[in-house]
């Protein structure tokens, strides 16, 4: 039972510190990424290619002065942004990263916790969410605030429903709730993955879901909650500091948390996409040596004097992972891992890609779109998935 | 004693029943008297849940999920309603609106 | 460990369900009542009611709340305007509203025994397989019943909801 305790409490903090971490990044790499769509360097200054831009920009928001406009509800103005960041972090809990490991002879999931209920606790706990940004657009007593909560809580109401249907046709296949059983319903190559699988390829509930993850998390084109050319900031008009920064982090906690879900539920999670025996465990190594390479190559011929070693340097670490990814003790573990941060992260570059891609939607284009598409379409899916599911049984 | 007697569950549900029905009665606005059926409905979940423990059987989830389907339906119709009226009437007291009276 | 968690919601929820009574503002009333309903759904969960739980936060709390949180934003309604009641309801609300659930306490501990007790894991079976299979089987014509109401209750909300009505 001791050991029980204090592994939680390792596996706590580790996944908080990685997490947090993450998400400070994951804002470095949307910067980094929508700058180099634009043709423009993005942030450069602070530290090699930016990198430690996430820091200076904590350091600003930590030690900013955070105003109390003298208008506000308090209590709730106060209370709004924890809501947002607690439910954000919370659904983090039950989302399995990989199997089992075995450390020192104790043997642990890659997870915090699993439910028997994990799929519907993450819906639940979402749906709390939009608690954080509708009071805090209604007690910041600010019209433009007001119409962000507003639009944002008809937003997150209307694309629950295509949600949750695009959820249930891969629960169907799966027949269960727990997400580590999910990924274990899709055990071996691709064609077992719920996108592919028969007797129905999920591709259609797929680009729902990640639609409507789009719409829930509030990002282009349906962050019409906080589109600055009508609302000013939208629901955080009035926030600063630590207060805004908790929205901030919020939304990019939910993009974890989706981008997790849609692989689990629909890329196999941790899953390789053809067996080891065709080299998919040589892939992270590959991947890495090429990296190396293209470093060492970029050394040979610096653009800049310092390129030199900061290249070489760089090339040098690619190759280290590389060669650790071949190592037999590690590989059990950080293969796993590494197609679910593969996966996952490549979700989260299609959120990124696609905010430097589209325009905003108008008001009455976005619920037209949830109701009479997204819905009817799930909903037809969901009964064909069912028909077959059922007809096959 | 680590375990609660089944009767405090149930005298919690009472409680909770007892003050929906205070907000029902004392309140003016038709909103938080519409919220005061929610409250009392919950309770009435709550005391369903309880009495499928005691007996092991799942028959009083099933109870208090219609209570939920029926609660989700009635906001839906009730909301809609409240909004009619208060775009009539420009008000949301329960006392305004007693123009069946007369 | 069963009281202590027991005794923290229910007192959680007592507070909230007074608060939604007592407080002037909707919204303040409407925040306490998700308060309620989150502390009975970890109830719920005590009472091994697991699937009840989570419909319960995810219907009630993330669903019919939200709904009447956009409604009070959109009608920007206000705190309640006070009004002049009788002197009897002054004298006697309180001490008969006490009376009413002393009483109802007193016939409830009377009623039930004391050796029922509740502890977590001491019942199984409200699985959502188990939900599950009694909705489609037992339960079957009340829901395509309830599914029709759910119909009605959409069909009536959107011709409420149309401008043109007066």
């Amino acid at each position: 039972m001791d050991a029980f305790i204090v592994i939680t409490i390792i596996k706590l903090l580790v996944i908080a510190f990685v997490l947090l971490t993450a998400v400070a990044y994951l804002q470095w790499v949307e910067r980094k990424v929508i700058a180099h769509i634009q043709v423009r360097p993005g942030p450069y200054r602070v530290g090699p290619h930016g990198l430690l831009q996430p820091l200076a920009d904590v350091i600003k928001l930590v030690t900013k002065e955070g105003l109390l406009p003298s208008y506000v509800n308090r209590p709730l103005y106060l209370f709004a942004p924890f809501i947002a960041v607690a439910m954000a972090l919370l659904s983090i809990a039950v989302i399995p990263f990989g199997p089992t490991i075995t450390v020192a002879g104790y043997s642990t999931w890659m997870q915090l916790t699993d439910l028997n209920i994990g799929v519907l606790f993450i819906l639940a706990v979402s749906s709390m969410g939009v608690y954080g940004i509708a009071l805090a657009g209604w007690s910041s007593n600010n019209k433009y605030a007001l119409l962000g909560g507003l639009r944002s809580s008809a937003q997150m109401i209307s694309y629950e429903l295509p949600l949750a249907l695009a959820i249930v046709s891969p629960l169907l296949l799966s027949n269960t709730l727990s997400l580590r059983d999910l990924v274990g319903s899709q055990a071996g190559d691709i064609f077992h993955w719920n996108i592919l699988k028969l007797p129905f390829p999920q591709i259609v509930s797929f680009i729902i879901f990640v639609i409507a993850a789009f719409a829930e998390t509030n990002r282009i084109p349906f962050d019409l909650p906080e589109a600055e050319n009508e609302l000013v900031a939208g629901f955080h008009t009035e926030y600063s500091s630590m207060k805004f920064a908790s929205f901030f982090m919020a939304e990019y906690l939910n993009m974890v948390t989706v981008s997790a879900m849609a692989t689990l539920l629909f890329l196999g999670g941790w899953e390789a996409p053809w067996p080891a025996a065709y080299g998919s465990s040589l892939v992270p190594t590959v991947i890495f040596a090429i990296a190396g390479l293209i470093a060492f190559y970029h050394a040979s011929n610096p653009p800049h004097k310092l390129d030199r070693y900061t290249f070489a340097a760089t090339g040098v670490i690619f190759l280290i992972i590389a060669a650790i990814f071949l190592a037999p003790i590690v590989q059990s573990w950080l293969l796993p891992l590494f197609w679910f941060l593969a996966k996952t992260g490549l979700i989260l570059f299609v959120f990124i890609w696609i905010r430097g891609t589209l325009p905003r939607f108008r008001y009455d284009q976005l619920m037209g779109f949830a109701w009479k598409f997204l819905f009817p379409v799930a909903m037809l899916n969901l009964l064909v998935t069912s028909f077959l599911v059922a007809w096959r049984s | 004693m680590t375990q609660v007697p089944i009767s405090w569950f149930l005298t919690l549900s009472a409680v909770l029943f007892a003050l929906g029905v205070a907000g029902f009665l004392f309140r003016r606005s038709i909103i938080t008297v519409f919220m005061s059926i929610e409250l009392m409905l919950n309770a009435v979940n709550l005391s369903f849940v309880t009495f499928a423990y005691e007996y092991k059987q799942v028959n009083g989830h099933l109870f208090t999920f219609f209570v939920m389907v029926v609660a989700a339906a009635e906001a839906a119709v009730g909301l809609a309603i409240i909004l009619t009226v208060f775009k009539n009437r420009a008000t949301l007291n329960i006392d305004d609106m007693d123009s069946m009276k007369d | 460990m069963d009281v202590v968690l027991f005794l923290i919601f229910a007192f959680i929820a007592v507070v909230a369900a007074i608060n939604v009574v007592v407080q002037t503002h909707p919204i303040a009333s409407a925040v306490s009542l998700i308060g309620v309903m989150g502390s009975l759904a970890i109830l719920y969960l005590l009472l091994g009611a697991e699937f009840i739980a989570v419909a319960q936060v995810i219907v009630y709390a993330g669903a019919v709340m939200v709904l009447f949180i956009f409604v009070i934003m959109l009608l920007n309604a206000g705190a309640e305007v006070k009004r002049g009641r009788s002197l009897l309801v002054q004298l006697l609300g309180a001490p008969l509203l006490i009376a009413l659930l002393g009483l109802l306490a007193y016939f409830v501990q009377r009623i039930f025994p004391r050796n029922v007790t509740v502890h977590f894991g001491g019942f199984t079976g409200g699985s959502a397989q188990a939900i599950g299979r009694a909705l489609f089987t037992t339960y079957l014509l009340p829901f395509e019943v309830i599914s029709l109401l759910i119909l009605i209750a959409i069909l009536g909300a959107i011709v409420l909801g149309r401008k043109e009505l007066d």
